[in-house]
């Protein structure tokens, strides 16, 4: 394996890059799903519940077909009557007696029964979007509605309406993780115990492309081409086309172009992009989708929806002893694609946090209610646990009188490896490092200072800590897959060298805004020596890369990115090969580097642009030993996941008046290992911070609990924050290089969401303790933080 | 039933035969074939189809192509120079590092226009939060945008 350091030397590494891919996203020639047209196009519209539960008693299509334009309507029955099959969830969870979660079938369109407002009925196709939009208000469907539920902890109720008819007591699973006999023998000697009740708010992921699918089938191939906004082309075509729809794998290509945001919602096999692949060969026709952003709102698979019971027992030093959780997970009406991973194996194993905590237990219920999927967004599980964690320590340590930073220092893992509790090891990490780093940068010296200057304006002024861990680079595939993973989770990267040296690059990650194309280029040119004008990286469709497992939980640079440094591996020893037999020399005296094939110790050398020439026109060349071309593929399985921690300090100031919270100075500071490119990685904090201020302070999915209807389902109902919600963030880095991955990077992209929620809750409890505030729920909106002043102040004057 | 409707878009006058309901984002996309206007939320909140209508910055699902009669409208692709070159306030978004997945972007821009236009020198960060509050991002946390923004006022000012 490479060091970490010898990569970090390259010119390119660790430079703010301008990107590559701007070019085109500024001048309107980003090439979109629903940018893409093919000849004879149609349009479909699907047709959705209105009730969050019902029995279907009868589907007329008979109008509906007989509107203008229409080419075809087709219901769960037309699937059924193809063996069309279920839409497939990826990772089987055993639960706490052994037993395998229950796994209810779950029809691309509805069959007999809806079970949340907006599951898919049935489908119109026509020439034009009106027309089927038209059509669709023509068909004919009765229902017969049922008592539905939306909220978890009311569906495991004895009594509560019935979900699935194969999870009577609408659990799908009750997992566990951990030592229950040790951490209730940790609780029993504590000094102190720190309990809270917890409520992480459900969310909707909210990218700013809708999803859109366009699908063509092609009978003289008997091939399907598939367009779709998606973060992980190869697996939805494995998915598709092994488990739903029967059709060959090479018979299928799937094409996931420019991607306007995913944040996880785009990972999942939906019901649409099914539905319509499927279709366009009953037509005959291609087709497509584009979600309007009430679909949006209705049909993506949501986030987070945690309701947690959490205790932490301390010694008299604050010292952590134990950690007992126990949470109920929405899963929403069906199990989405990666849906039961999420409060599981990416949550519990967090919740060792950056602390040194011995003893921890947890116990999840997944329930099944009539909502849309939940699954994984941004940080999925990991930012709950982070919640949980965070909130307990800062809890514990104002119940205490323990300063914020003093009791993290305290608990902090300062040797590594580190085993912790709950089946992670972490390689390194500096803790204190980024503490210390943040208490600088967010000045938490001059504090005293500035809340006492607002208390002179009225205004009450707090701070919150958070630091966090989490896990990403996922992720070695024997131990995801003794875990329930039902695929592998490793990553492929191709380098094509061409005959004039430039190089193509295709890699199985997926870039919809993280900019792989700059950074991967930054990576490949680093190594062999070339301009970064000369690496130009292919992604996003299985018919032109290898394979590829695709982007989320911040992967890609870790997997992604460790996968093209071994296919450079592979170049650069076949460089050596070809350059020795070039240059008359043992190939173990052979020598690279800066784009140079040298005999060490001489002046002998040649430039990688010849040796890739002599690769392709193989006149002089070692044809008896060496096959001619300069073209590798590797495939990279990581050994072990990677951790990226790090601490935010959030600095609110509070209207006690009128509850409204400003966020005057919001600080990260994270250890994501090498840095490849500074100004990427700022932006993807910066976005991270973003969505967990919206968490904290804004977002919240809310449904009906009578009608089971989305309330929150548009821009004006649900809060995405806006600029003017927002700060100026400051963020900076501090480095462990990761040990086990050949660029020591451990990912980026979904600390801000862990991280901020904690610290945004925490600043407005610290600002509001002084009248008795002790908790806070998300969204903290003016009215939930007016409400809580308010009860403080009941509390006080009874 | 159909209306006509003639307008100049980026320069180039348009005539078109359409259907009495077609959005200005829908001609645009549609029958124009000009992509980089996007749809984001089909209710005016998000967006990502502000275009420029004679000059002022205007979100294009929010009106029909048939009030665009004697209209000239401005996109994302028609705010270059002649030969590529690159606004400067796409210059800055680039140099800033204020766009990511890019679906907002054009949106983004057309609106930092306007703002430039309508604020000048007095573009303070406030400013420009409050003056972009009609565009939703949702991967730059905007703090990148508001730079881009600073950076292309001062470059359209020549500053």
């Amino acid at each position: 394996m490479n060091a970490p350091n010898e990569v970090a030397t390259g010119s390119l590494i660790g430079a703010a890059v301008r990107r590559k891919e701007d070019a085109r996203f500024l001048t309107g020639s980003g090439r979109y799903t629903d940018d893409i047209s093919l000849p004879g196009q149609t349009y479909a519209c699907f047709v959705r519940s209105p009730h969050a539960h019902a029995r279907i008693v009868k589907i007329d299509k008979s109008a509906a077909l007989k509107a203008p334009g229409v080419l075809g309507v087709f219901t769960g029955d037309d699937l059924a009557a193809d063996k069309v099959g279920s839409l497939p969830c990826g990772w089987l969870i055993t639960d706490v007696n052994g037993q395998p979660m229950k796994e209810p079938p779950h029809p691309p369109l509805a069959q007999d029964k809806v079970r949340y407002v907006g599951d898919h009925v049935a489908v119109v196709i026509a020439e034009t979007y009106w027309q089927a939009k038209d059509a669709a208000e023509r068909l004919d469907i009765e229902y017969e509605p049922l008592p539905a539920v939306v909220d978890a902890v009311e569906a495991l109720r004895p009594g509560a309406p019935v979900v699935h008819e194969q999870a009577p007591d609408n659990l799908c699973f009750r997992w566990s993780l951990g030592d229950k006999a040790a951490t209730d023998a940790a609780f029993a000697k504590a000094h102190h115990v720190t309990k809270l009740d917890i409520v992480n708010n459900r969310l909707i992921p909210n990218a700013i492309e809708p999803r859109a699918a366009l699908a063509h089938y092609s009978r003289a191939e008997d091939a399907y081409t598939l367009y779709v906004a998606n973060q992980n082309p190869h697996v939805e075509r494995l998915l598709m086309t092994a488990f739903v729809l029967g059709v060959p794998e090479h018979k299928m290509r799937v094409i996931a172009p420019d991607v306007g945001g995913g944040f996880g919602s785009k990972i999942f096999l939906y019901p649409e992009e099914t539905v319509i692949t499927w279709a366009s060969k009953k037509i005959n026709r291609p087709i497509k989708w584009t979600a309007e952003r009430a679909e949006a709102f209705l049909s993506d698979a949501h986030g987070r929806d945690h309701h947690t019971h959490a205790e932490l027992a301390l010694d008299k030093d604050g010292k952590f002893l134990g950690l007992r959780v126990k949470t109920i997970a929405n899963l929403g009406a069906y199990l989405s694609t990666f849906g039961s991973s999420v409060p599981t194996y990416l949550y519990g194993t967090l919740l060792a946090g950056q602390y040194t905590t011995p003893a921890i237990y947890v116990e999840v219920d997944a329930v099944f209610t009539n909502t849309a999927p939940v699954d994984a967004y941004r940080g999925a599980g990991r930012p709950e646990a982070t919640y949980v964690v965070e909130r307990l320590v800062s809890t514990a340590a104002r119940e205490m009188g323990i300063d914020q930073a003093e009791i993290r220092r305290r608990n902090f893992i300062t040797k590594f490896p580190y085993q912790t509790p709950v089946a992670l090891t972490y390689d390194t990490g500096d803790y204190n490092a980024c503490l210390e780093g943040a208490m600088k940068l967010a000045d938490v010296a001059g504090f005293p200072k500035r809340r006492a200057e607002a208390e002179k304006r009225g205004k009450l002024r707090g701070l919150g800590y958070s630091t966090y861990i989490e896990a990403c680079g996922l992720a070695p595939s024997n131990i995801a897959g003794a875990l329930g993973a039902r695929a592998g989770l490793f990553e492929v990267g191709e380098i094509r060298v061409n005959p004039t040296g430039t190089v193509t690059v295709f890699t199985g990650s997926h870039s919809h805004g993280q900019g792989h194309e700059t950074t991967f280029a930054q990576v490949v040119a680093s190594r062999l020596g070339i301009p970064i004008e000369n690496v130009d990286v292919v992604h996003g469709d299985t018919g032109r890369i290898p394979f590829g497992m695709g982007t989320y939980g911040s992967r890609s640079i870790a997997v992604g990115g460790a996968a093209i440094m071994k296919a450079l591996d592979k170049i650069e020893a076949k460089g050596k090969k070809i350059a020795a037999h070039l240059l008359e020399a043992a190939e173990s005296d052979i020598e690279f580097k800066d784009g140079v094939f040298r005999v060490a110790g001489t002046d002998k050398s040649i430039p990688f642009a010849q040796i890739a020439l002599a690769a392709y026109v193989p006149h002089n060349y070692p044809l008896d030993k060496l096959e001619p071309g300069l073209n590798e593929t590797a495939f990279y399985d990581p050994t072990n996941f990677t951790f990226p921690a790090g601490a935010h300090i959030c600095e609110v100031e509070v209207d006690p008046e009128t509850g409204e919270v400003d966020i005057v100075n919001f600080t990260a500071v994270d250890d994501f290992g090498n840095v490849i490119n500074p100004m990427i990685v700022e932006g993807q904090v910066h976005g991270g911070i973003a969505q967990g201020i919206g968490q904290a302070l804004l977002e919240h999915a809310i449904y009906d609990k009578e009608s089971g209807q989305l309330v929150t389902g548009s821009y004006m109902d649900y809060a995405l924050p806006r600029a003017d919600d927002l700060p100026t963030f400051k963020v900076d880095t501090r480095a462990t290089p990761c040990t086990h991955n050949p660029l020591g990077v451990k990912g980026c992209g979904e600390a801000g969401a862990i991280g901020a929620p904690p610290a945004v809750i925490e600043a407005i409890i610290d600002a509001l303790a002084p009248l008795g505030v002790k908790d806070i729920p998300m969204p903290a909106t003016p009215q939930a933080v007016w409400r809580a002043i308010q009860e403080a102040k009941g509390r006080a004057a009874a | 039933m159909t209306t006509s409707v003639s307008l100049t878009v980026n320069g180039k006058p348009v005539s078109a035969e359409i259907d009495p309901r077609m959005l200005l984002v829908q001609f645009i996309r549609e029958h124009l074939g000009l992509t980089g206007t996007h749809v984001g939320c089909d209710t005016g909140q998000c967006g990502a189809c502000t275009v420029l209508v004679d000059g002022n910055a205007i979100k294009s699902c929010m009106v029909l192509a048939a009030q665009m009669q004697g209209a000239e409208v401005t996109t994302i692709e028609g705010i270059g120079g002649p030969n590529g070159d690159l606004h400067p306030m796409q210059a800055a978004f680039k140099e800033c590092h204020g766009l990511q997945c890019g679906f907002c972007t054009p949106g983004m821009v057309m609106s930092a226009i306007d703002l430039v236009k309508r604020n000048g020198k007095a573009l303070t960060e406030e400013a420009i939060r409050a003056g972009l509050d009609g565009n939703l991002c949702r991967c730059t946390g905007y703090h990148n945008i508001v730079k881009a923004v600073q950076l292309g006022a001062a470059k359209m000012q020549g500053v």
